[in-house]
């Protein structure tokens, strides 16, 4: 176990970053294209633009649902409509968690005593 | 060391059938998935139970692992596997068939994991780099910030482990604390981006980046819905049917005065425009109207309202009946 201490590192927000094409993204993840066309066909992940897979240009946010869709095969061996179906109900629930937080702050605050 | 009761980590009895132990893993694997449990210690039982299964699923090591447990005496923490362990198993090399050796605990490795290799170490098996070049792996990491964090941009520390291979291609644990800036605007859910701080490459390839996670704590004033953040704010009920000023702390931390429209009824929400978490699309600052009513218990009041309860025709429930 080694601690190293660096210099303050700036990122940059995943979501607003520049986008990707199919090469990058497949590069990223260490996964071949026939996967990651597979996971857009699913609808697991969709190209902001690009008509044609030579086109596609994809959010750097997908590379974390391709990685989660990539250990939820290797790990639990779904399958990819399995994977898609699972993704979105996962989805739903941090949703549901979200406002359940935000109803529960909002009656806690709305009688503060 | 310490001794791993795998049987009791998969919930079995020791005389479990390989369908059963197969069974076992399979449902505690879906539950502690770090992609699908929310739980803390999620990760760590994942690989407890993957760790469980790998010797438990090959006959071999569970007969090896069985005879072990004979011997074994409960409650004893500096365990040492028999000295004829080596003898009657040989596990040189092949103890691991899936995932990545620094997944497993040092109870595994040295059972299972090959020390005869290579000095007490092991190698990387996972099979990159291996002569050729490729970029390092990407490596995740959750961070929990306040909202003035992402209200003003702040700087946090971070402490990372992340698998790395040394000189010697040994895979080790690195833990690194990195000061990392927060971008001002993030929201929950996103991630931050650090170029080339995950794993490095393999074969002078570039190093993967790391990708934090990020949640807000919870604050004890406002609540926050994408970029959007509000506030309760109560008010007297002639308040709310008269109309008036009203200061309302903003998440900044100053003070505005905010105009309540005559007829407000509870829960009625004033939009303040671009005050919510900044950014390109920046979030708006809402102010959710709470009527509080004044206790009974004062005489003017009862008196005020006994009056209003005379003279006043209304009927909140006309549309009932």
């Amino acid at each position: 176990m080694n601690t190293k201490i660096t210099d303050i590192v700036v990122g940059s927000i995943l979501e607003e970053g520049p986008t990707l094409n199919l090469a990058e993204l497949c590069q990223s993840c260490q996964t071949p294209a026939e996967f990651i066309i597979r996971l857009v066909d699913q609808g697991v992940i969709a190209p902001v633009e690009g008509a044609s897979t030579r086109q596609w240009q994809f959010h750097q946010s997908a590379q974390i649902r391709t990685y989660k869709a990539l250990r939820l095969r290797q790990d639990l061996g779904i399958n990819l409509s399995g994977i898609a179906l699972s993704l979105e109900l996962l989805d739903e629930i941090d949703t549901l968690k979200r406002e359940l937080n935000q109803l529960r702050h909002f009656t806690e605050t709305q009688f503060p005593d | 060391m310490e001794y791993k009761d795998y049987y009791d980590i998969l919930g079995l009895k020791k005389e479990a059938s390989q369908d059963e132990i197969k069974r076992a893993y399979r449902s505690l694997a879906r539950k502690y998935h770090p992609d699908v449990s929310k739980e803390d210690e999620a990760e760590t039982k994942f690989k407890e139970v993957g760790e469980a299964y790998e010797v438990l699923k090959d006959p071999e090591k569970r007969e090896a692992y069985d005879q072990l447990g004979s011997n074994w005496q409960g409650g004893q923490d500096g365990f040492q596997p028999p000295p004829d362990w080596e003898q009657n198993f040989d596990f040189g090399k092949g103890g691991y068939t899936q995932g990545n050796s620094q997944d497993y605990s040092s109870f595994f490795e040295d059972l299972f994991g090959g020390r005869h290799s290579g000095g007490g170490q092991y190698t990387n098996q996972g099979g990159q780099g291996r002569g050729f070049q490729s970029k390092g792996e990407n490596v995740r990491a959750k961070i929990m910030i306040d909202l003035e964090d992402s209200l003003n941009g702040s700087q946090q520390s971070v402490k990372i482990s992340s698998p790395e291979a040394n000189a010697q291609g040994q895979v080790v644990n690195r833990e690194k604390t990195l000061s990392i800036k927060i971008p001002k605007g993030i929201k929950e859910g996103q991630s931050i981006r650090l170029s080339k701080q995950g794993s490095p490459g393999y074969g002078g390839g570039e190093a993967g980046d790391l990708l934090i996670e990020v949640a807000f704590n919870t604050h004890p004033l406002y609540s926050i819905i994408e970029k959007d953040i509000s506030l309760n704010v109560p008010v007297a009920p002639w308040e709310a049917t008269l109309g008036g000023t009203i200061q309302v702390p903003t998440p900044d931390g100053k003070k505005v005065d905010m105009k309540v429209p005559p007829d407000s009824q509870h829960g009625r929400k004033l939009r303040l425009k671009g005050r919510g978490l900044p950014g390109k699309d920046a979030g708006d600052f809402y102010v959710v109207l709470q009527v509080m009513l004044p206790p009974s218990s004062d005489p003017k009041v009862k008196e005020y309202n006994e009056k209003m309860r005379d003279e006043i025709d209304f009927n909140p429930r006309s549309y009932f009946f």
